[in-house]
């Protein structure tokens, strides 16, 4: 059940998106956010629908799975869609006793619903084609460059936390299978029952965490860790023809959807 | 160059822990490791092996006395991670030392972290995994391999930082029996074809039968030091200390008594066979 989790799964392939260097995907990404949250038309809203389409296409990344990674929003994104719908004034177009639907509502709510699943989406196409590697070089190197400090302690941090969550949940499922054995249960009853039938999960976890910690400061340190200065990488990160590209093309988008915004 | 690799000069340690005080854990160790020898250390839990094991590559630092490595007192701070380099360790979870989330990446670390150019990475690690026959490996995830082969990633790792000794805490203790023999292998091999200096803790005897020398510790001492014959050959003393001796040493000491006139000094099963069936 715990496997179903996808947090930074990688799809391996050889896809333009695939090839681009991490810096340009996070950069991209982060100027396409700029552009979604801009638009505020239909115009506007069918650009960013086209450019998110085309992107997914180029990716070679299937819409099934693309779908399954929106499931776990599903909740939040219906509700946006419902609170939009129901809370806007103005014209009413349907009405069901205090229940109302403006065509404002619809609007907002179906905009707002888009927004959403473009930014889960995008964000998704992000860590789907890219290595978990390749992602944290890409965020240290994107946080240097803004003088941000610490910048390789949190790279190194994500590297470990991407490293170490197939491994506790394995343990997870390792502890509540043993504990159920000994006859706890961690599916019925209400909140604070399950809340507290998680105690006897939660205590072993911890206390096992904090040992593979320490264990694993003690591994880095014997094998020279001492920080990011002076350190070198195996695999270094190279920029080229296609990246620049890439740079061009999310440029254009940033600038048509602020011609939708303040011309159209 | 320096015959001795290791030299330990009555090595004093001691923890402080807040319930109890100070506590020595080592109490005045000497040992001396020459240049490509195999030494094994066995001892029951809390004897003080890891303790002793730490000290080879100034993770802890002794409170009196003092451990050269090629020569370098471990307390030289200036000189601390040239002895890292030089005395590469493998622990004993096999997951709670690897870093990256592939296994080439994972032995690129240490390399990395010694600020090698890229190209000379490359090819340590192409030839560390090698050495560890885990090159069809390269771009898998630690999390989805065996114990036995996690740990020889984790021998890569160190191999690739290329070091002169290399010291394994109970790296078997948490494999099934394919896995230690996978690790086992490794280890000898990279002793005998590399000449990689190799200092072995471990609670299977077995594993101590093919070692150059046998080092039993007990109570922060050595108690017993000598060839494995030698040391397996005195089934009563080890067995007072709490130890085992190897399967085949045992069945001998046993046949012996029943009047069996056999070699006390037995221990593989091929040695068994040739004493039986001459
Ligand atoms: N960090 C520590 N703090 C306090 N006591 C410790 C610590 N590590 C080990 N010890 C104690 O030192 C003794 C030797 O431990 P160790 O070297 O781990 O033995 P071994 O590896 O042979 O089992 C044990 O009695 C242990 O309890
Ligand atoms: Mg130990």
């Amino acid at each position: 059940m715990l496997k179903d989790i996808t947090i930074g799964q990688y799809i391996p392939g050889n896809s333009a998106i695939h090839q681009l260097d991490p810096r340009t995907k996070i950069i991209t990404l982060v100027l396409y956010m700029v552009g979604l949250f801009l638009v505020n038309n239909v115009t506007g809203y069918a650009v960013v629908t086209g450019f998110t389409l085309a992107v997914i296409l180029l990716s070679g990344i299937s819409l099934k799975i693309i779908l399954k990674g929106l499931k776990p929003l599903l909740f939040i994104i219906v509700l946006t869609l419902g609170l939009h719908l129901f809370m806007t004034s103005g014209e009413i177009i349907w009405q069901w006793g205090f229940l109302k639907i403006t065509s404002q509502g619809l609007r907002q709510g179906i905009f707002m619903a888009l927004r959403l699943i473009f930014l889960v989406t995008i964000t998704s196409l992000l860590t789907l084609t890219t290595t978990p590697i390749a992602l944290t070089d890409g965020i240290e190197k994107v946080l240097k460059a803004l003088f941000i400090p610490a910048a390789h302690e949190l790279a190194m941090m994500m590297t470990i936390a991407l490293r170490f969550i197939p491994t506790l949940i394995e343990e997870t499922e390792k502890i509540m299978k043993a504990q159920m054995a000994r006859g706890a249960d961690f599916d019925t009853g209400g909140l604070l029952a399950r809340a507290k039938s998680l105690i006897p999960l939660l205590v072993p976890l911890f206390l096992s965490s904090f040992r593979r910690a320490d264990e694993l400061a003690m591994a880095m340190e014997a094998r020279c860790y001492r920080g990011g200065e002076n350190r070198t990488r195996l695999k270094q990160l190279l920029m080229g023809t296609r990246d620049y590209f890439a740079f061009g093309i999310t440029g254009l988008f940033l600038a048509i959807t602020i011609v939708t915004r303040y011309m159209v | 160059m320096v015959k001795e690799m290791i030299v330990i000069e009555n090595l004093v340690h001691k923890y402080r822990t807040p319930q109890s005080g100070e506590f020595a854990a080592l109490k005045g160790v000497s040992l001396q490791i020459a240049k490509g020898e195999f030494v094994v250390v066995i001892g029951h839990n809390g004897s003080g092996k890891s303790t002793l094991a730490k000290h080879l590559n100034a993770l802890l630092l002794p409170h009196s006395g003092r451990v050269l490595v090629n020569g370098i007192d471990t307390r030289e701070k200036e000189r601390m991670w040239e002895i890292r380099q030089q005395v590469g360790m493998v622990f004993q979870n096999p997951d709670n030392q690897l870093i990256a989330t592939t296994v080439e990446e994972d032995v690129a670390f240490g390399p990395e972290n010694l600020g090698i150019p890229p190209v000379e990475i490359r090819r340590r690690v192409d030839e560390a995994m090698n050495s560890v026959g885990m090159s069809q490996y390269k771009t898998k995830a630690p999390h989805l391999l065996s114990g036995g082969q996690k740990q020889r990633v984790a021998i890569a790792g160190i191999v690739a930082m290329r070091p002169q000794v290399l010291v394994l805490d109970e790296p078997t203790a948490m494999l099934d029996p394919v896995g230690r023999a996978e690790v086992m292998e490794t280890v000898f091999r990279l002793n005998r074809e590399e000449g990689l200096t190799v200092v072995h803790i471990t609670h299977f005897m077995e594993e101590a039968a093919h070692a150059h020398r046998v080092i039993v510790m007990e109570e922060g001492q050595i108690v017993m030091e000598g060839s494995p014959r030698e040391i397996f050959a005195q089934v009563d003393r080890l067995k007072e200390l709490r130890l085992d001796v190897p399967a085949m040493t045992e069945l001998s000491a046993t046949l012996r008594k029943e009047g069996v006139k056999i070699s006390p000094d037995i221990l593989t099963v091929e040695e068994m066979v040739v004493a039986l069936c001459p």
